[in-house]
């Protein structure tokens, strides 16, 4: 369960630092789109598991010197928030380009249009841009969110509590690592099929009213 | 802040770690690519017996992490009385080799699938031009099907390629000592962020672009005609070189 738990709270995240990262990436301010880009480009050229450890164990000395300046204790970071944290942040850089690329995809003229019978920004983000932003992201998404669950396997080496590391206690304690291996490669066999068609169900109900392209 | 004194007296054992991250990258890379060629044809391939399997290896190859496939070889399957006693076991005993085994394995999947698109997306008529002059489906697949599709492939494989070099960090779960391994230890003896995962962070930075970079070359090279027009050359005299 921990595994699911990390991933659909680590989901949560990165798909919060996608959508600011897009906002921030299509906005008029120089200065934000200089950070985004430094976060997702230096995000996408470092290995997920060097990022993890470098999040857990930075994470926790910045946390520490941070309180001590205050005054505070030693406190430890939980594993938990560090993995989903660090997860969170990783994955957000992937989706921000993801979220990028579906407002793009939207024509220009609709936010406009929508504009010009007098809608406010707000209304046509909500009205406008999010429902059809959604139907350009869900392949983008799919993609992210099967990448993300298995990275969630890594979060058993920063010694959190999750289905790889079950596993590896059980196959120490029964000698038998096969099976239980195997029934982990199972487990996360039977989400990622859950998932894509979930997700494929999701896809035809947002592209309600969009003909599909057909070869022939 | 930094203590520059750590990284520099590291510096040997992170240039070790590189070796490690680029020898496990090229040779699991080069199986995953000679094995996927022949493996993506069967996946297009007509005759269910010889597309089915390859589906279901590709879908349970890339439905599962690394890590479990590895942890499979290299804990696993020491559990098989048959593979303990055979001649086989000195092989699994390795790290090297079930890194080896569990990387190539996981690539040539996802290699697989590329190839198979870039196959898919062969324009007909090349395939019926072929035919109609007599060529028989091996010749049709050496001479016109598989040049074009791995041109197709390149930008595709090009991710596969970095995804790759990110996932052999990996390797350093199973005593290998590799690039991210490197930093941990430093990470251990010294109790710096910056110094150890800050460092191997720029190693990896270097050798996702370089890599990225090579790409580019090829692609220049390989996916010549699909560049747009430079202008400039059009006006120069048409030399034919061979």
């Amino acid at each position: 369960m921990t595994s699911l738990q990390v991933a659909a709270i680590s989901l949560a995240i990165a798909s919060v630092f996608g959508l600011a990262g897009a906002a921030a990436k299509l906005s008029s301010s120089r200065v934000a789109r200089g950070v985004v880009d430094v976060y997702t480009t230096v995000i996408r050229g470092v290995p997920e598991l060097a990022l993890m450890l470098m999040v857990f164990y930075g994470g926790q000395t910045l946390v520490n010197y941070l309180v001590q300046r205050a005054g505070g204790e030693y406190i430890e970071v939980p594993a938990f928030a560090a993995g989903v944290l660090t997860i969170g942040f990783v994955f957000g850089a992937y989706m921000t380009e993801t979220f990028r690329g579906a407002i793009l995809a939207i024509p220009k003229g609709q936010m406009e249009a929508a504009a010009s019978i007098g809608m406010t920004r707000s209304q046509v983000l909500l009205r406008i841009t999010l429902p059809q932003m959604i139907r350009h992201a869900i392949p983008g998404f799919t993609n992210n969110w099967l990448i993300m669950i298995k990275a969630t396997a890594l979060v058993s080496i920063i010694g959190l509590d999750d289905m790889m590391q079950r596993a590896g206690l059980a196959a120490a304690a029964t000698r038998q690592p096969l099976d239980f291996y195997l029934a982990a490669a199972a487990i996360y066999l039977a989400i990622t099929t859950i998932s894509i068609l979930l997700l494929s169900r999701v896809e035809k109900r947002f592209s309600l009213g969009v003909r599909k392209v057909e070869f022939k | 802040m930094i203590d520059f004194s750590i990284i520099a007296s590291s510096m040997p054992n992170f240039f070790a770690g590189l070796k490690v991250t680029l020898v496990l990258l090229v040779i699991s890379l080069a199986t995953g690519l000679v094995l996927s060629i022949p493996l993506g044809v069967a996946r297009v391939s007509s005759n269910p017996w010889i597309a089915k399997p390859v589906w279901l290896y590709t879908y349970v190859i890339r439905g599962t992490p690394l890590l479990v496939q590895l942890f499979i070889i290299y804990y696993g399957f020491a559990q098989i009385e048959f593979i303990r006693n055979s001649a086989a076991w000195s092989l699994f005993r390795e790290a090297w080799f079930c890194v080896w085994l569990a990387f190539a394995i996981n690539t040539t999947a996802y290699t697989t699938e590329i190839i198979a698109g870039a196959l898919r997306a062969t324009p007909s008529g090349e395939v019926e031009a072929a035919r109609s002059i007599g060529m028989s489906t091996f010749d049709m697949y050496r001479r016109i099907l598989l040049p074009s599709a791995l041109r197709r492939a390149l930008p595709q494989y090009s991710n596969e390629a970095v995804g790759m070099m990110h996932a052999t960090a990996i390797a350093s779960t199973v005593t290998l000592v590799d690039l991210t391994r490197v930093a941990r230890d430093v990470y251990a003896n010294h109790l710096v962020t910056v110094e150890s995962f800050g460092t191997v962070a720029v190693f990896y930075f270097v050798l996702t672009f370089s890599l990225i970079g090579l790409f580019r070359l090829a692609e220049r090279r390989w996916l010549k005609h699909l560049r747009p027009q430079e202008l400039s050359h059009v006006n120069e005299p048409m030399v034919h070189a061979k």
